[in-house]
């Protein structure tokens, strides 16, 4: 027979029961739907963790004073600026001693109330030195960062990001020249730095004031810090291949100059961006094959109901199947006929279940500010399982239809 | 055409067997016009089935125009039933959601006939059976007698060489049945072979030669006049 012919028999049964039909695809819908969401969520989140990581600056080693407490994990639990171990001093011989460091930033950090032409803002206030914009890939939109030489001296200048001087100047003022209290110091506002958006973690990223680090540990964050201790060193690679060898010439560098002995805990930790990233990663990609895992459970408990409906079909269809063969129809036609059949329900739920999966996916982004990202390889990969879930479970209910008997399917009743 | 010699055909039935046919031999000429009666149980329908190419016997030979259908695989007696056979029905076995039309046209698909053809052809026998005007109808929309003729339509579709019928007027009342019996005269005055099995003896009379069978043996086998 055409095969023309045996695509009309299959679609003339499945119109045949529209609700029933309806029904039997909605498994597989909601399997390829929930497949689709899952694998986007995990990709979401993936994205989320590169741009919340890259957001930091790329090619970065972040040393902050106290014990590392494993990787990944302390970067996110660590009380930064426990220990009190790291200097100035410190960051200098590592920009003198060790090769390929291209940016070298010590830094200190506080809250502090702004207040300017009446209006305040709380923010967070960032004591550091130039090499920071280098670190942290920042740029200046107009204005310019201090120089050494101001930083050195702990004069009283800001560089502030755009929100500060939206929420105090007001939008399309430029800041440049204007005076903030920094809490209860006087600062001018010399540099607006260009905006960068949310962070991956959430965080406003234009949120942010930049003042010498002297003058931001002093003013500032006052008495929490001590000396010319500082909170974190940002130390940035020229390249991302160098990151391993520079953070063990860091840690090996920092123990010397701690005199820690041989054995002895580290009193500082470095933390390798690259390699939490990757660790991160890694991390969000054994969650999205769990979600999926879990997601095509739902497809074969899809791909179940169709081999019930179709075997409750081949029973009710006993004398049909009977009269067909007695007319010619071979046992594979009638094999071909319920197997593609099977087929073009779990096929057509697994369209539906894509635009209902790709629809929720957006949607998701939408309500939780999660970024869209809909994989691309989901698509034909979702729409190959539902052929081959109608295929394993439509096999059985065909190969029972394609054994019967035609006199006795002809007797049924 | 047709030549079966000591044909059996046992079943097991539990422990028991049973023999539905217990060696028939019987040669049919093209042309013939037959009526197979007895009681129920006696091993017509089961004769029919072989013939039919639906089932197979389990000794004996079953030649037909020469070929083997005894020695054929299931997809052979596909192709056997479905262009060399017509099957009428007593209960009319139309798939109830097809037109008349498309009931015809079944076989001619299972042929891989191209739907333009198989569509004029399907058209012209409707028209010759009398339901020219009803090829769109489903089933359930058409009187026995309708639906019966239907039946021999589809079963005409692929010009079969040998027509079977099983009781094809068991379901329908006398007038009706006279009228179907008189298209089954009329396709046998063309050249159709036709077999019927009945134990109706006014379908039976209708025939040239009347084969009895009893216990699956044929008791009697007698070429007469049509009465």
């Amino acid at each position: 027979m055409r095969r023309a012919d045996l695509v009309t028999f299959a679609a003339r049964a499945i119109i045949a029961h529209p609700t029933r039909s309806a029904l039997t695809s909605l498994g597989v819908v909601i399997g390829v739907a929930a497949v689709v969401m899952m694998t986007s969520i995990g990709l979401g989140a993936q994205q989320r963790v590169t741009s919340a990581i890259g957001g930091l600056g790329s090619n970065l080693l972040i040393v902050s004073p106290g014990a590392s407490r494993g990787p990944g994990g302390g970067f996110v639990s660590q009380g930064a600026g426990s220990g009190m171990s790291l200097t100035e001093d410190d960051a200098k011989a590592i920009a003198d001693q060790v090769d390929g460091a291209i940016a070298v930033a010590p830094a200190v950090r506080g809250g502090a109330q702004l207040t300017a032409e009446g209006a305040n803002w709380q923010s967070r206030v960032e004591g550091v030195t130039p090499d920071y914009l280098v670190a942290r890939d920042l740029t200046i939109a107009s204005g310019r960062m201090f120089d050494e030489a101001e930083s050195r001296q702990g004069r009283k200048v800001i560089v502030i990001g755009q929100t500060i001087a939206t929420e105090l100047f007001g939008e399309n003022v430029d800041p440049v020249g204007k005076r903030i209290r920094v809490g209860a110091a006087p600062f001018e506002v010399i540099g607006v730095l260009t905006p960068k958006g949310q962070s991956g973690f959430g965080q406003d990223q234009d949120d942010i004031v930049l003042g010498p680090l002297r003058a931001v540990r002093s003013r500032v964050v006052g008495r929490r810090v001590q000396g010319t201790n500082v909170q974190t060193v940002y130390v940035k690679a020229g390249e991302a291949d160098d990151l391993d060898r520079l953070q063990e010439d860091v840690t090996n560098l920092l123990r010397e100059r701690h005199r820690i002995r041989q054995g002895a805990e580290d009193d500082f930790s470095v933390q390798n961006m690259a390699s939490i990233m990757e660790a991160m990663q890694a991390s969000v990609k054994t969650f999205t094959s769990l979600l999926a895992a879990v997601a095509a459970v739902s497809l074969v408990v899809g791909g179940v109901g169709i081999m019930n409906i179709m075997l409750v079909a081949v029973t009710e269809r006993t004398r049909e199947i009977g009269l067909r063969m007695a007319v010619g129809a071979k046992r594979n036609d009638v094999l071909f006929q319920f197997a593609l059949e099977a087929m073009t329900l779990s096929v057509i739920g697994g369209i539906i279940g894509l635009i209902v999966g790709i629809g929720g996916g957006f949607l998701m982004a939408r309500l939780g500010e999660w970024p869209v990202a809909i994989a691309g390889w989901s698509i034909p990969v979702s729409l190959g399982f539902s052929l081959l879930v109608g295929l394993v479970f439509g096999a059985y209910p065909s190969w029972r239809a394609a054994r019967l008997d035609p006199i006795e399917a002809l007797r049924r009743e | 055409m047709i030549e079966i010699r000591d044909l059996e055909k046992i079943y097991q039935m539990g422990e028991e067997t049973v023999a539905a046919l217990a060696g028939v031999s019987l040669t049919i000429e093209r042309g013939e016009h037959i009526a197979i009666t007895g009681a129920s149980g006696s091993g017509k329908s089961t004769l029919m089935n072989v013939l039919g190419g639906l089932d197979r016997p389990t000794r004996g030979t079953y030649h037909f125009d020469g070929e083997d259908v005894g020695g054929f695989n299931d997809d052979d007696l596909a192709d056997f039933r479905n262009r060399r056979i017509g099957f009428v029905f007593q209960s009319f076995q139309l798939l109830p959601r097809l037109s008349a039309l498309q009931n015809v046209e079944l076989p001619m698909v299972y042929a891989g006939l191209p739907p333009v053809e198989r569509r004029a052809r399907a058209a012209a026998l409707l028209e010759r059976v009398g339901l020219g005007a009803r090829t769109g109808h489903r089933p359930t929309q058409m009187s026995g007698g309708q639906q019966q003729r239907v039946a021999i339509a589809r079963a005409l579709a692929n010009a079969p060489d040998l027509l079977l019928a099983d009781e094809p007027t068991g379901a329908l009342d006398s007038q009706t049945g006279q009228d179907v019996l008189a298209l089954f005269r009329e396709l046998n005055a063309e050249g159709l072979t036709l077999l019927v099995v009945t134990h109706d003896a006014k379908v039976a009379d209708q025939a040239r030669r009347r084969v009895v069978f009893s216990d699956g043996l044929i008791i009697q086998d007698e070429k007469g006049a049509r009465s």
